[in-house]
């Protein structure tokens, strides 16, 4: 597969500067993990007390299509040998059980008649699927008759003519995106019809979509599974953290078409921030965000009732409509203090307008402490973007490069790494900011504001290196500030995200909302570890 | 088409041996794809009254896709919302749930059956739902105000919205 060669030399470079968490940030997943072995592994921060491991990072794999089927063929011909039933009726079993192999064995061999009928499969055994012609037939469904009328029942013998049965297959699967539970048409039947009737009934197309529906059954049944959210990525992988742990780590983990994701709530990467703090973070900034730039830029708030205030108006004499306080919109200070200087307010020295001044200041506290955060967790989403589009034009930079200088392909990639790592260590920002938003301050703050501010920095200044002309880019002294910097801001990155998922996996962070879950453990204070 | 034949037959086997308690004509003659039935309140219930105008429309990709069923006349009821549009909660129309073998006369049985004993556990209406579990003599007086006003004499099937909606009785407010 060229694209993971691909995908593996673009960060190689990486991986030779950080030997230790290579298998993180940049996984190609599939060979580290042994999840077969361990129906519940651990999370990543139990490993962390050995030191190769960050205690950000989480075990994951990696699955191709090919690599699903598998799974779900290898269970349906285990459970076909062991109990003696079709392929057909052991994965219909199997999707009834969401494939827990086990309990479907055992309930079966206490009691095989209840499960059977309540998987909608029949007791009896017939031969294969196949069209009939019965003479003096009539179709239920549209009522027609005739001889050489081709007509199908499965097992239960509710028999109708192909074309309604084709119709109604198509309409479940095409419409309906239905596949493992499609039943008899009968009234009050549930049998459950078999990929092999259905095979034999429906067009290849339509098979296929029947198919790719029971596929992504199998992935969406398993707790344990998910799905790759980037377009067109067909690849879905196992995780073993639970909702539950939520809390407590943030599971990021990253599919071989290399993008990165959150396990438990399928968002682009959010580290360090807890998946709750990123919801109610969402939902903040859209339902807030504007109308607080909005407010910020055109209110004041009345000196004495505090009422947010308009000015709609060019008169600086402002009188409140909630309390009749009148007020100098330039001052902010009481309006029978100006005598006749009425439209030019010119004393900004007086006291009452200074106290009412410190009022209004305090009462926008709260709306400029949300705005600070946002604004930096806006402006590092907007950056990445850009920086994106860098990237861009930097892979024409690169062929450019090539030309001039006479470096050779491997000799460039650099670019490519830095442009990597902007993205990366930009996105793990913008989320920091969300995060300190809810962080109440304890001992822990000061490190994580320090390493933010590292990295906030360290990534500005590569930043500003990498928007440089092609011209520059050649000086082979920039290129090594541009290779030390990456380095760096990866590492300051890690170090960041380390300290981070350490305090939330030990509950050390408090928090000024509750998390959803349990947090009961974080009141106990900070400690004074570190 | 195939749905011609199967609906011919339908209406006419209803048309001919009606299902109890019901009348069954189309609502014109030229169209068999909406019909309508008046619903006698079944003896014995708190229904028995009233006659209640019932419209069944048949979608095109009829019988592959259910049928709407709706009260005409207005009902006091759980599984009936309360309003002109009298939509009905039955499991077997909905869309997921329909087989193209399910007959219009099961269907019609099964809206009668609801008269005869409403599921206040599958509510259109949790208000109504929760006083046919707590209060049924309130939710019976109320039945009998409604069929009262609107399911006396001959069902109507053109939904006239009631002219004092604010004087509906049992409109109690909540």
């Amino acid at each position: 597969m060229d694209s993971e060669d691909d995908f593996m030399s673009a960060v190689s470079s990486e991986d030779d500067i950080l030997p230790d968490d290579s298998d993180n940030d940049d996984m190609s997943g599939a060979e580290d993990f042994d999840f077969d072995d361990e129906p519940d592994p651990d999370l990543g921060m139990e490993k962390s007390i050995s030191h190769k491991r960050v205690a950000y990072d989480i075990s994951f794999k990696v699955y191709q299509p090919g690599d699903i089927q598998k799974q779900q063929d290898d269970l349906i011909n285990e459970v076909n040998m062991i109990l003696d039933i079709s392929k057909e009726e052991a994965a219909i079993l199997l999707r009834y059980f969401r494939w827990n192999k086990e309990r479907l064995i055992e309930d079966y061999m206490d009691r095989s008649r209840q499960v059977l009928e309540a998987a909608g499969l029949a007791q009896t055994t017939v031969g294969p699927p196949k069209l009939e012609v019965i003479p003096g037939f009539v179709c239920d469904i549209c009522c027609e008759e005739g001889d050489g009328l081709q007509s199908f029942s499965i097992k239960c013998g509710h028999r109708y003519c192909v074309d309604c049965y084709r119709h109604y297959l198509s309409q479940k699967i095409k419409e309906e995106g239905e596949a493992a539970r499609i039943q008899c048409p009968s009234d009050g039947c549930n049998l459950i019809i078999d990929a092999r009737s259905l095979d034999l009934l429906v067009t290849p197309t339509l098979r296929d979509r029947y198919h790719q529906l029971l596929n992504r059954t199998y992935v969406e049944d398993k707790e344990t599974l998910k799905w790759c959210p980037a377009p067109d990525c067909q690849n879905a992988i196992e995780c073993g953290v639970k909702k539950k742990d939520l809390d407590k780590v943030v599971p990021t983990v990253s599919c071989l078409c290399s993008h990165r994701f959150c396990f438990g709530c399928i968002l682009n990467d959010h580290q360090p921030a807890p998946c709750d703090l990123v919801k109610r973070w969402l939902k903040k900034c859209a339902d807030d965000s504007e109308t607080a730039n909005w407010i910020s830029a055109n209110t004041k708030e009345c000196p004495k009732c505090n009422s947010t205030i308009e000015k709609n108006g060019g008169c600086n004499h402002m009188t409140c409509r909630k309390c009749k306080h009148e007020f100098c919109w330039m001052c902010m200070g009481l309006w029978s203090e100006h005598g006749t200087s009425w439209y030019s307010c010119n004393r900004f020295e007086e006291r009452s307008g200074t106290e009412a001044r410190d009022a209004q200041a305090k009462s926008r506290v709260s709306l400029e402490r949300y705005l600070h955060y946002y604004n930096r967790y806006a402006n590092h989403d907007q950056s990445a973007r850009l920086d994106r589009d860098i990237y861009h034009k930097t892979e024409r930079k690169m062929v450019q490069l090539q030309k001039e200088s006479g470096m050779s392909w491997i000799e460039v990639q650099y670019l490519n790494s830095a442009s990597q790592a902007l993205q990366t260590c930009r996105q793990t920002l913008m989320w920091t900011y969300a995060f300190a938003f809810y962080l109440a301050r304890n001992n822990q703050t000061e490190i994580f504001e320090d390493n933010q501010k590292d990295l906030e920095m360290a990534v500005e200044a590569l930043s500003e290196m990498f928007e440089k002309p092609v011209t520059d880019l050649a000086d082979p002294q920039l290129k090594v500030e541009i290779m030390d910097k990456t380095t760096y801001c990866n590492k300051r990155r890690i170090i960041l995200l380390d300290d981070t998922a350490q305090n939330l996996a030990d509950g050390r962070w408090t928090f000024n909302v509750e998390l959803s879950g349990v947090l009961g453990g974080n009141n106990g204070g900070p400690s004074n570890k570190r | 088409m195939a749905s011609q034949k199967r609906i011919a037959k339908e209406l006419n086997e209803c048309m001919s041996s009606p299902p109890e308690g019901m009348t069954v004509e189309l609502a014109d003659d030229e169209d068999v794809h909406k019909w309508h039935v008046t619903l006698a309140g079944p003896p014995g219930s708190v229904y028995s009254e009233g006659k209640f105008g019932v419209v069944v429309s048949l979608p095109s990709e009829y019988p592959f896709k259910p049928p709407t069923v709706t009260f005409a006349t207005r009902i006091y009821h759980p599984n009936v919302t309360n309003d002109t549009l009298g939509n009905i909660c039955l499991a077997a129309l909905k869309p997921e749930a329909w087989k193209p073998a399910t007959k219009l006369r099961a269907v019609l049985e099964a809206v009668r059956s609801l008269l005869v004993e409403p599921q206040p556990d599958d509510p259109l209406e949790g208000r109504i739902a929760d006083e046919y579990r707590n209060d049924r003599g309130e939710f019976e007086k109320n039945v009998r105000a409604y069929i009262q006003r609107y399911a006396k004499g001959a069902a109507k099937f053109d939904a006239a919205p009631p002219t004092a909606a604010a004087g509906a009785p049992g409109n109690s407010n909540e």
